[in-house]
């Protein structure tokens, strides 16, 4: 195998989107996704055995897909990566599954690896200068959470994350409560366009000074979606016409403001003036632009992949085992299963010793 | 040769000639744990099945795979889908062809070739398919291809239904824990030699997949 620019295959399938990536080294050949998401609209979030049906059909259609697009052929590659967790039990398994018997069929090593770490890794394919340490916020319809990566491949460090909803998960929630169809992260986008961020002040979870000692960086959705859905109950009972464009506006920022803020003060009280930002959410303009200026401001710099790489996907999960290798780590072996729960601190599990 | 793959019930991989002689045959019955011990199995099956078959001792020689054979259930969902995967995913790194088989049909063959003299009455293979209820297929004998002639099935029969269901049928029931993956590779290689097809390419999942629909936004009071 070439150490240096292996060419490797990273299967995806932690939620709704199967992910097929070929990299060479740092460099991208194909990001292929298959998502499942329109399966899911009529239910208003990602069912699990949607998903998993799903990824099982998709899988081998992608595959095929993604080495025609990369212009080679299996019997290329030099490594086979896979998503171990976290995500949801039976995708994952889908695609632990698919790796492990496409790596006997090769008679290639395989690397299995944090879905999590692979959200940051996937900003090596941008083909920009990266520096560590960064913060990174991950924010997506299945995760939230804040990391301080010192290491790419040897050091992350879960400062915080969600103690309920993903924020994805709130957007989707929110969007039904004001009609919107699923999912509801653009719907909201779209229809805040419109309507003034100040009008409502929604409460902003774990932000208050007793909440600093124990959870200074962890995030809290469901208080705010219960004050959306009070708030909209109480102007319909009192006959109040409701403004859908500044409640949602109003809570969106809410959103926003907990996760800028928080980012930043990560950045500020570990001495680290980089923000990463990763997860399907990135796609929020708004998020984008109050983390740009606000980062300005305090003198972070922030990255944003291309949204593409940002939404869960194979190819960052083929460039986090294509640093593993450059870094001269072991492959994983054969014995390990899906975790749904894989703490962030595993970059890669069951290393061969 | 044919490697042939089942994770219906526990988990289970094989390596068997055309003609049927089975070179490797490696099984974990746990009924969770499939995608754990998958790669270890196949790794095993291969690695055993360039001797020889099975108690022969011959020098290491390659492993020429012409097929797959996966087993399609029914089963448990989560399981199932992990031999599945896993079949699709070694056709396309060798490039060859799979072939569905359905589990049952495997644990048929099992039964009828227990004892080649023995005349088998019609029965039905039932395994557990949870929730208070069991997956069963009714078979009558082998055909001229050598494949159980299936007459019913599959379908799911509520717990307490499920010998009435069988009695209609004129079926002997046969409870099934176990589904051999060197059968599933059997009745591959026969289908083939047949030129038949014995299930079409989806898994053999029996229900819809389970959702609960929100019903409209929760109220949450004031
Ligand atoms: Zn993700």
């Amino acid at each position: 195998m070439s150490e240096h620019e292996p060419l490797v295959l990273g299967i995806e399938t932690s939620c709704d989107e199967t992910g097929i990536g070929i990299v060479r080294g740092r460099t991208l050949l194909s990001n292929t996704i298959a998502s499942s998401m329109a399966e899911h609209a009529r239910f208003g979030g990602v069912v699990p055995e949607v998903a998993a049906r799903a990824h099982l059909e998709a899988l081998e259609p992608a595959i095929r897909a993604a080495t025609a697009e990369a212009g080679v052929a299996l019997t290329d590659l030099d490594a086979i990566a896979v998503t171990s967790g976290p995500g949801l039990a039976g995708a994952l398994m889908v695609g632990v599954g698919a790796a492990k018997s496409l790596a006997v069929s090769l008679d290639r090593p395989l690397y299995a690896v944090n879905h999590l770490v692979g959200h940051i890794a996937a900003d090596i394919l941008t083909g920009e200068r990266v520096e560590y340490p960064t913060v990174a916020l991950l924010v997506s319809g299945g995760h939230t959470s804040l990391l301080l990566v010192r290491d790419l491949v040897s050091d992350v460090e879960l400062l915080g994350e969600t103690m309920d909803d993903a924020a994805g998960e709130a957007f989707d929630k929110i969007a039904r409560i004001l009609g919107l169809p699923y999912p509801g992260g653009p719907e909201i986008d779209r229809v805040a366009a419109e309507g003034d961020p100040a009008a409502i002040r929604f409460p902003r979870g774990l932000s208050r000074a007793s909440d600093m000692a124990d959870h200074r960086y962890d995030f809290s959705f469901s208080g705010l979606k219960t004050a959306v859905a009070r708030w909209v109950e109480r102007a319909e009972a009192t006959g109040e016409e409701i403004s859908v464009p500044d409640v949602a506006a109003s809570f969106r920022e809410a959103v926003i403001d907990v996760l800028v803020t928080k980012a930043l003060d990560a950045c500020q009280r570990h001495g680290v003036p980089r923000l990463l930002l990763g997860g399907g959410v990135v796609a929020n303009r708004r998020l984008r632009e109050v983390a740009l200026s606000r980062a300005e401001a305090a003198g972070v710099a922030v990255r944003i992949p291309p949204l593409t790489l940002c939404t869960d996907n194979g190819a960052m999960i083929a460039a986090l085992a294509a640093e593993l290798i450059r870094s001269g780590r072991p492959a994983s072996t054969l014995s390990f299963g899906a975790d749904s729960t894989l703490p962030v601190t595993q970059i890669q599990v069951a290393v061969s010793s | 040769m044919i490697l042939g793959i089942d994770t219906s019930l526990g988990t289970s991989a094989a390596v068997v000639e055309r003609d049927g002689v089975v070179r490797a045959e490696a099984s974990s019955p746990d009924p969770l744990g499939h995608a754990e011990v998958i790669g270890l199995l196949l790794e095993a099956v291969l690695t055993e099945a360039a001797f020889g078959p099975i108690g022969a001792t011959s020098a290491a020689t390659e492993v020429e795979l012409t097929h797959v054979a996966a087993g399609m259930g029914p089963g448990p969902f989560t399981g199932l889908r992990v031999g599945i995967a896993a079949a699709r995913a070694f056709a396309l790194g060798r490039d060859i062809p799979v072939v569905a088989v359905p589990s049952h049909a495997a644990a048929a063959l099992s039964v009828l070739l227990a004892d080649p003299f023995a005349r088998v009455p019609r029965f039905a293979v039932v395994t557990d398919a949870r929730r208070r209820e069991f997956a069963y297929s009714v078979y009558d004998g082998l055909d001229d291809d050598g494949l159980p002639r299936c007459v019913a099935g599959p379908a799911l029969a509520p717990r307490d239904a499920v010998d009435e269901r069988l009695r209609e049928l004129g079926a002997e029931r046969r409870d099934v824990a176990t589904v051999s993956a060197a059968m599933i590779a059997l009745a591959a290689a026969r289908a083939v030699a047949a030129g038949r097809e014995l299930a079409d390419a989806s898994p053999l999942y029996l229900r819809a997949p389970d959702v609960t629909m929100p019903s409209g936004p929760k109220r949450v009071g004031t």
